[in-house]
């Protein structure tokens, strides 16, 4: 299954991308797997912000083929 | 949800007016029905954290943003009865001074106006996804936390849920 990944702000700048589409082997992952895969395992930040399909989530979140999952930092606008 | 409040959320890239938006939004409601109109206007100021600030530039994620803006103002259409809701934002460059976000909430009486402009601002600054990167002379730097609301216990306390726990 493939599944998009989106970084934004200091994030984007921490993977030096601000998506790529990941293939998985299976039907189904958590959002921790996912991370481990594209961070070559390093510890997502505590303070790391998940989204699937745009809503707030967390690492433990199941993602299916074709959902967009974000990491990124607390948000600082208004 | 109070299914007659009107919501209206702008993010754009473009600087706007907000005494103007406000206005030109008025004509399109049935004012004689309004008590009130409450508006919050977030400007950039030219220093932060001890450093001037000689611009800004605001990241956002498109989508997620305009969706959780919206859920925040409907939020605040089931707790206190209002007549509309608008918010404009901005993202990309801004300048110092320049309009970043502005909140008008109208409704028949002042204080469901004050208590759900002051709702929608909290929250909308925990939830939607925008991020600050200001110029300063030390270079570029994105900025980590917002300053609290020191009345805004509840949006903290909410932020905190959504916070990643796995």
């Amino acid at each position: 299954m493939n599944v998009k990944i989106r970084y934004f702000a200091s994030m984007r700048d921490r993977m030096g991308r601000a998506e790529e589409t990941v293939s998985v082997d299976g039907d189904a992952v958590t959002v921790a797997d996912l991370w481990k895969k594209v961070s070559s395992g390093q510890d997502l930040p505590g303070s790391t912000l998940i989204a699937v399909n745009m809503e707030y989530t967390n690492g433990a979140a199941t993602v299916k083929n074709g959902d967009e999952v974000a990491f990124f930092p607390p948000v600082t606008g208004g | 949800m109070n299914a007659k409040t009107g919501i209206t959320v702008l993010v754009q890239e473009e600087s706007f007016d907000p005494c103007q938006l406000t206005a030109a939004h008025q004509a399109t409601l049935d004012a004689s029905k309004c008590g009130g109109i409450v508006t919050f206007v977030g400007t950039m100021r030219d220093y932060n954290d001890g450093h001037s600030v000689s611009s800004m530039y605001l990241d956002h994620y498109p989508g997620m943003t305009e969706r959780h803006v919206e859920k925040v103002c409907q939020e605040a259409a089931e707790k206190w009865e209002v007549i509309d809701i608008l918010v404009a934002h901005r993202y990309g460059e801004i300048k110092p001074s320049d309009a970043i976000v502005l909140v008008a909430v109208w409704s028949a009486h002042r204080a469901n106006a004050f208590d759900a402009c002051r709702f929608v601002i909290n929250y909308l600054k925990e939830r939607a996804p925008f991020w600050k990167r200001e110029s300063t002379p030390a270079g570029e730097r994105w900025v980590e936390h917002n300053t609290k609301d020191p009345a805004a216990e509840a949006a903290a306390a909410s932020a905190a849920s959504i916070r990643r726990t796995g």
